[in-house]
């Protein structure tokens, strides 16, 4: 049996596919749902979504949002989200030190904060497009 | 009457203007279909999120969040969404009227608002009439990403959790057809009308549903600014569009016109000259 996955963000559908177990990293740890998990919502983390199906296993950039889970269908809605494979890593590397200049000269808390939050959503980018 | 050279040049300019109208028509029709394409992708996100937002604002009935308790009015927040450019017909100047005038009413003093703006005409509208705009935002592509618009939904949201300002409305353009938009007003924060009827199934929250309201709420809340923005740009491109064909229309207008007189003075000429000709030649006889 498998569980329906929809990654949805402001800027339309990122995918819809099926998985044997989708993983998530919420604010309060890693969640894995498998199929018929009870309905539950839980904010998620900047972090890498982990689709399993069979031995593969997909990699999906999520950039904060929320994981909403009901019994067959699993749905993501991120600010972002972008498959591993489609991850400019270029881009993601440019963003990463702009972040990194950008925090070190910030001494507006607001904008420190911005600033580290940027950095982490490029670091995870990196990391995704490398699994 | 005007000379015939004169009468040709003004045919010959009106028709390179309207050449230059009928393609700003047609490049504003495109932009338009893609507009409603982005407006109806981001139809499932909102959907979504106005589902789960319904039900857990059900399941915590009374709660405390302070995006969802009403306050005493101290001072209110606008943010309008306007054009960066004109040519767009009535565009700018009727969401502008209406956001003005709302707040003329209201308010009897500048300090009791504050102004988040998008497009530069509605900026240095509100700038020359003397108010101070706390945030604007120029140069919002054709075809907007959430990211572009993120940094001013989420200070105008910001503002208000940190109580700057204790209601944010929001005025944008509400795209009805491709001939028609109305001047819209909604009121943003707090969320006191959300809608949890309909709502078919009661989730378990992870870790609990005060914690997923601290962080649902904003995002719920720049969704709707973010969805204003795409419906104000499918109606920013349909005005364009309107006002360019008028603009088309009416040169075919003048061109038929000046054609007519044009023609009038030639055939005037010719009858002269003909009469010339017939008068010198009955005086030789």
């Amino acid at each position: 049996m498998k569980i329906k996955v929809n990654i949805v963000t402001p800027d339309g559908p990122v995918m819809e596919t099926e998985a044997d177990m989708v993983i998530a990293v919420t604010e309060t740890g890693e969640l894995g749902v498998l199929p018929g998990h009870i309905a539950m919502v839980a904010p998620l983390d900047i972090g890498a979504l982990r689709l399993k199906n069979g031995t593969d296993t997909d990699h999906v950039a999520v950039n904060g949002g929320f994981l909403e889970v009901r019994p067959d269908v699993v749905t993501v809605l991120a600010q972002s989200a972008e498959l591993a494979s489609h991850i400019d890593v270029a881009r993601a590397e440019l963003a990463r030190k702009k972040a990194e200049v950008a925090l070190q000269q910030q001494t507006n808390k607001v904008e420190a904060q911005m600033a580290e939050l940027s950095l982490r959503r490029a670091i995870n980018r990196i990391k995704v497009s490398g699994m | 009457m005007a000379s015939l050279r004169e009468v040709e040049q003004r045919i010959k300019s009106t028709k390179n203007t309207r050449q230059i109208t009928k393609a700003m028509q047609m490049v504003s029709a495109s932009k338009l279909s893609r507009a409603e394409a982005n407006a109806k992708q981001f139809v499932p996100y909102m959907d979504k999120i106005e589902e789960v937002v319904g039900s857990i604002a059900s399941a915590t009935q009374g709660s405390s969040h302070p995006m969802l308790v009403s306050r005493p009015v101290k001072k209110t927040g606008y943010l309008i969404v306007t054009s960066d450019r004109g040519l767009v017909g009535g565009y700018n100047s009727h969401v502008l009227r209406k956001a003005k005038r709302a707040i003329e009413q209201r308010h009897a003093s500048k300090d009791e608002i504050s102004l988040f703006i998008i497009g530069s005409k509605g900026t240095d509208f509100f700038k020359r009439l003397g108010f101070t705009v706390e945030e604007s935002l120029i140069g919002v592509s054709d075809h907007p990403s959430f990211e572009e618009v993120k940094d001013i939904a989420n200070k105008a949201v910001g503002m208000f959790t940190e109580g700057n300002y204790d209601e944010l409305y929001l005025y944008y353009n509400h795209f009805v057809s491709a001939i028609s938009n109305e001047p819209t007003e909604r009121k943003l924060l707090p969320l006191t009308d959300l809608d949890s009827s309909g709502v078919s199934s009661s989730y378990e929250f992870e870790p609990s549903a005060e914690v997923i309201l601290e962080s649902l709420l904003p995002q719920y809340a720049e969704s709707l600014i973010y969805g204003a923005v795409l419906d104000g740009k499918a109606s920013e491109h349909a005005s364009s569009m309107t006002a360019m064909k008028t603009a088309t229309d009416n040169a075919t207008d003048l061109i038929d016109d000046l054609t007519l007189v044009f023609n009038r003075a030639r055939q005037a000429a010719i009858t002269q000259e003909i009469t010339e000709i017939v008068a010198g030649v009955a005086a030789l006889e």
